[in-house]
Parts: C-alpha cells; structure tokens; sequence
C-alpha cells in the first residue's frame, strides 16, 4: 500500500507525532494549546455534569440523575466496594473523579470537532499519575508507619533469605518506578495509537480522495474504516479509564493490606 | 511502522512524544485536582445522600409496614376476642333472663291461680251468706203468711173454687201491697 501510494503521488505524508504538536492558539504562552484548554474544558464539563446531575439527590431519580448516579455507583461499588473493601469510602471521590477525569478526556477523542484525547500527551497522564502514586504511598505509610512499609517491601516476610538478593530490587522497581511508569504510559501510549490510527486512515481518505478516479473510490473504504475505529476507539478510551482506576484502586488496596 | 511514525525518534517533528512538557504535567495536576475537589464536594457526598435515603425509605418502609401489619392482625385478634366475650355475654344474659322471666310468670301464675280461688271462694261463701238470709227471710214471712192464708181461709167459706182462688189472689195482693 505504502508503494502504492508512493507510486500514485508521492506527495503523501503520514501521520506523525507531529500531528500531536499545537501551536498556541493566540500569543506564545502554552496555555493557550488546543490540549491544555481541552482539559480545563473536560474540568468544566464534568465537573458541572455531576454537580447538576447531583444535585437534588432525590430518591426517585431524574434521568439527568439517574446517568450520573449510574457512573458513581459503578465506580463506588465496583472499584471503590469490591476492590478496596470497608474503608472503601475514604477513596470513593477520588477514584471516581479519577474515572470521570479520564474518561472525559479520553472521550474527546471521537467527539466531532474536538477530536483530540488529551491524554496522548503524556503530560497528563503523569500529572493524573502523581495523584495515585502519592495515594497509596501516603496511605500504606500512614497505616503501618514508614518502618514497616519500607521493611515490607524491601524483605518480603516468609521468603527464604537468599532470594531477597532478586526479590528486593525487583519490589523497589515495582513501587517506586514500574507502578507510575505504567500507569501513565498505558494510558498515554493507547490514547496515542488510537489516534494515529485514526489519522491514518482519515488523513489517508482524504489523499485518496484528492487522487485518481479508482483511487477516489477506495477513500470510501478508508473513511469507513475510520468510522468503524472510531467507535472501537470509544470502547478503548473507556477501557483504559478503567484501567487506570481498578491499578489505582489496587494499589489502595496493596497498600491497605496487612501484608504486601 | 512505529519508527515510520515517528514514536521513537521525531527528527522531523521536535520532541519525542514520549518526552512531557512541564507545563502539561502541572495543567494536568491542577486539572485534576480542581476536578477532584469539585466532584468531593459537590458531586459524592449528594450521590450518598441519596443513595443513604433510598435505602432508608426502601428499608423504612418495609419496617412501617410490618409494624402496621402487626398492629392489624393484633387488633384484630381483639376485635375477635371481644366479640366472643360480647356473644357469650349475651348468651348468657338471654339464659338469665329466660330463668328469671319463668320464675316470674310461674309466680304470676301461682299468685293468679290465688286471687282466682280467692276471688271465687268469697263469691261462693257471700252467695251461701245471701242465700242463708234469703232462706232465713223466706221462711219467716213463709210462717207468717202461711198463718195468715189459713186464717184467712179459715175465717171465709172454702166451698167454691172461684171463692178459693179469689181469696188466695186476695192474699197475694195484700202481701204485695204491704211490701
């Protein structure tokens, strides 16, 4: 396909990281990106969805209730209840705002005009990262003193002695670089081949389009395609929203846990 | 494909997307906590409020119900025990007042049965009275009048029937004239 198209004008570029970059939309100052103001606009959005849908908080609910309740329920019981057990509470605000926050985000992705997840910049993903990481670090410490924890993870109790030797800088890694590093570029990297997907086959349609006769025809097939990953981009952002909440609320629960 | 792409190296497109910039690292941040603290204070402790008061009036209920059910059935059971009482009660005063309503008629019949032998013994012992004195009377003037018929037959001629019977009317009429 690529000789293909190389043959047929070889004026064609590929989507790149380069598609990611914007320009600040007025002035130089980078909070002014189309990114950055998708994110305190996803705050806006959010925030005053559930604000409104949660309002009146009436026992026989409205629909705008019913939809944000649905949400919060998933997440309060679902990740909050069955994840992280009786002191489930504490975190329920967090983890469904982490959701929520996400989720939003992610979305924006396939919603016409917007059409960009903000959290293929990695950026975010890190700065929603720093929150879970400080989480269950504070909480693990704040149950069993920060003896204890550092003791528990570096020596595992009921291993033999030897094997501390792998086992100790593997459990360091794990908690202190592995978890974060993860969680962000899970998040990062999937939003990010979602939407280069997309370009491709979009920004691929419209070359097609603007090509030979045969060549017009076949851009139906790529912006069907296009179509077609768009809504299995909607099933992934959704996913990988999840995602990020059930690590986070596992990692709650690790730190909760007796023994880790 | 993904070096094609650039993911690695983006000698054409600056930075390595891998690479974050500061500034959205803290728009990030600050993003998400204004989000969080927003949603904790407006958005969760509602969702449980109405959550908490759900359960409540689904629980409440169900306990109200159950509490006015058992009052039912308990009133019930009164309402059944003391009609019992009330029939038994009417029973038994409809015996008494049967027993006592034929000790009363039997009363009134003995005292009845007395006022009548009463009643008729004194017709009977007056009437025996009267006629005693009727007869006692009767039986005086009987004398007397038959003294006075014999002397009078005496005195006159008793040899011609018309003259007998004559005398005898006589008689009779004086006797009704000197009543």
């Amino acid at each position: 396909m690529h000789t293909l198209l190389s043959q047929a004008n070889p004026g064609f570029v590929p989507p790149s990281s380069a598609d990611f970059d914007f320009a600040p939309i007025f002035g130089n100052s980078i909070l002014f990106t189309k990114p950055v103001l998708l994110v305190f606009f996803s705050v806006i959005l959010a925030g005053s969805f559930f604000t409104l849908s949660a309002r009146k908080a009436a026992i026989v609910p409205s629909k705008l209730q019913f939809a944000g309740e649905s949400i919060y329920t998933f997440i309060r019981n679902e990740l909050g209840r069955d994840v992280i057990g009786p002191e489930f509470m504490r975190f329920v605000p967090f983890l469904f705002s982490l959701f929520v926050f996400i989720l939003t985000n992610n979305i924006f992705g396939v919603v016409p005009l917007l059409q960009f997840p903000t959290m293929s910049h990695i950026g975010f993903p890190i700065g929603v990262t720093i929150f879970s990481y400080v989480t269950y670090h504070y909480v693990a410490i704040k149950k069993h003193g920060l003896k204890k924890y550092v003791t528990d993870i570096c020596f595992m109790p009921g291993i033999p002695k030897p094997v501390y030797l792998i086992l100790t800088p593997v459990e360091l890694l794990t908690y202190l670089v592995t978890r974060p590093l993860t969680l962000s570029m899970r998040l990062f990297a999937n939003m990010f081949a979602g939407h280069l997907l997309l370009l491709v086959f979009t920004l691929g349609g419209e070359y097609l389009l603007t090509s030979g006769l045969i060549l017009k025809f076949l851009s139906l097939f790529s912006f069907s395609f296009a179509i077609g990953l768009s809504f299995f981009e909607l099933g992934i952002q959704a996913l990988q929203a999840y995602i990020f909440t059930l690590l986070t609320a596992l990692y709650i629960a690790g730190a909760l846990a007796d023994e880790h | 494909m993904f070096n094609r792409f650039g993911f690695l190296a983006s000698a054409e497109a600056g930075a390595s997307p891998v690479i974050p910039k500061p500034a959205e690292i803290i728009v990030g941040f600050v993003a998400f906590g204004i989000l969080f603290m927003l949603l904790r204070a407006r958005a969760v402790p509602r969702f449980e409020k109405a959550y908490k008061d759900r359960t409540e009036a689904i629980e409440g209920g169900l306990a109200r119900a159950e509490v006015a059910q058992r009052e039912a059935s308990e009133a019930l059971q009164m309402y059944k025990a003391q009609l019992a009482d009330a029939r038994g009660e009417a029973a038994k005063l409809r015996e008494e007042a049967r027993a006592e309503g034929s000790v009363i008629l039997e009363q009134m019949r003995a005292t009845a049965q007395e006022e009548a032998t009463r009643i008729t013994s004194a017709a009977r012992s007056s009437i025996e009275a009267e006629r005693q004195a009727a007869f006692n009377s009767l039986l005086n003037e009987v004398g007397a009048i038959a003294t006075e018929l014999a002397s009078k037959i005496v005195g006159e001629s008793l040899d011609d029937q018309a003259r007998q019977s004559r005398v005898v009317e006589r008689f009779l009429a004086e006797v009704e004239k000197s009543k």
